[in-house]
């Protein structure tokens, strides 16, 4: 899923500051999950607004409304009756639930209140970690079930680096070098073998080099 | 300034704290009555929202109070109760508030006297921080 942390919230008291009705969106979906952008925490940072402005005697007009989904047309017409008595949006989404948002409602501010972090896994209870960068051709079934791009941090594609120390990344000891949990896990699958094949220069069109993706299903569009 | 008597809101689990007001009761300990009990099954059932909705609403100061550390009836709820707590002080910091507004405390069923002394020293506490902002706020705002 896509993962996201609140802004400070001394910035999101500064992009609504020239406004006093603001409508608070929240998305059930990957921020609910991560608890950065769901139905809590929207109820949460409207009561931070409140503290802050009744701390300088003045009042805010919050209306909180959280969708099912941010980054689809469908859900976000629902902001539609609001739209005209609200000044200003705060969206809790992630960047693609904000962008939405904005191509929707020309004339109204969006702002994001959450920064989007990653695609990651949950690896505990409060804890997640980047496990894809969606480069747009997956290797996983080459690599052991370890992504090189997301989890090596020089996305190599033949490592490990000279950098590697005892297992551990260069860029810092509490980073599991991906190319050694690449080579331990072809070993535990009996497929030392793979290791031993180069892979090819990667084409990074796919992933984002070759402009922004786009993806059209004829028998669903 | 004149005297400043503060509306103080605690949490208290029903397997602790709340069991610690009522013996403090029936041990006749008294205890300053600025603090309203609202009474939860588990220090863990409290949420961030309801320390932050209570300051909202013009709490001067608000409590969690929960079992002792290894005792919660449903394992760890006071352990999230006190996490939750360092996360609105946290936000209270951001905001420009005292953080010493909201507070966690651990005691057991049998603690009358402890339930009592802490009710006190919160409450001296939070005399001592003066009124809450809200309440401030909306003085300054009315003067200006
Ligand atoms: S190889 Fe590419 S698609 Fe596969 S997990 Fe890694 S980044 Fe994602
Ligand atoms: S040490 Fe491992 S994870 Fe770090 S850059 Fe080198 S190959 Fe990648």
């Amino acid at each position: 899923m896509i993962t996201a942390e609140q802004k400070p919230i001394q910035e999101i008291i500064q992009y609504i500051a020239p406004y006093s009705r603001i409508l608070l969106v929240g998305c059930n979906e990957c921020v609910t999950v991560c608890a950065a952008g769901g139905r809590k925490e929207v109820g949460l940072l409207a009561s931070a607004l409140h503290l802050s402005h009744l701390k300088q005697g003045k009042n805010i007009d919050i209306r909180e409304i959280t969708l099912e989904r941010q980054c689809d047309p469908e859900y976000v017409e629902e902001l539609a009756p609001y739209i005209d008595g609200v000044d200003a949006v705060v969206s809790m989404a992630c960047g693609c639930g904000v962008q939405t948002i904005a191509g929707r409602f020309k004339k109204t501010p969006v702002f994001p209140a959450v920064n989007t972090r990653f695609m990651g896994a949950s690896l505990s209870q409060g804890v997640w970690a980047e496990r894809c960068k969606g480069c747009g051709d997956c290797v996983l079934g080459i690599t052991g079930g370890v992504c090189p791009v997301a989890r090596c941090s020089k996305h190599l594609f033949n490592g490990p680096c000279g950098g590697t120390s005892h297992g551990q990344c260069e860029v810092s000891q509490d980073i599991d070098c991906a190319w050694r949990l690449i080579w331990e896990r072809l070993k535990e699958l009996g497929l030392e073998s793979r290791y031993e094949e180069l892979m090819e220069a990667k084409d990074w069109r796919p992933g984002g080099a070759g402009g922004p993706g786009t993806i059209i299903r004829e028998d669903l569009a | 300034m004149e005297h400043f008597e503060p509306e103080i809101v605690a949490f208290c689990c029903h397997y602790c704290a709340y069991t610690a007001a009522d013996m403090a009761g029936s041990k006749r300990i008294s205890y300053p009555s600025n603090v309203k009990i609202i009474r939860v099954p588990c220090s863990g059932k409290v949420d961030a929202i309801h320390l932050m909705k209570a300051l909202e609403k013009g709490a001067d100061g608000v409590y969690v109070a929960g079992c002792l550390a290894g005792d919660c009836h449903f394992k760890n709820g006071n352990v999230r109760a006190e996490a939750r707590v360092n996360r609105v002080k946290k936000m209270l910091t951001e905001l420009g508030w005292e953080p010493d507004r909201v507070a966690m405390f651990n005691m057991s069923a049998g603690m009358g006297e402890a339930f009592a002394r802490i009710a006190k020293e919160f409450t001296e506490t939070i005399q001592k921080l003066g009124p809450s902002p809200v309440k401030t706020g909306a003085v300054n705002q009315a003067a200006s």
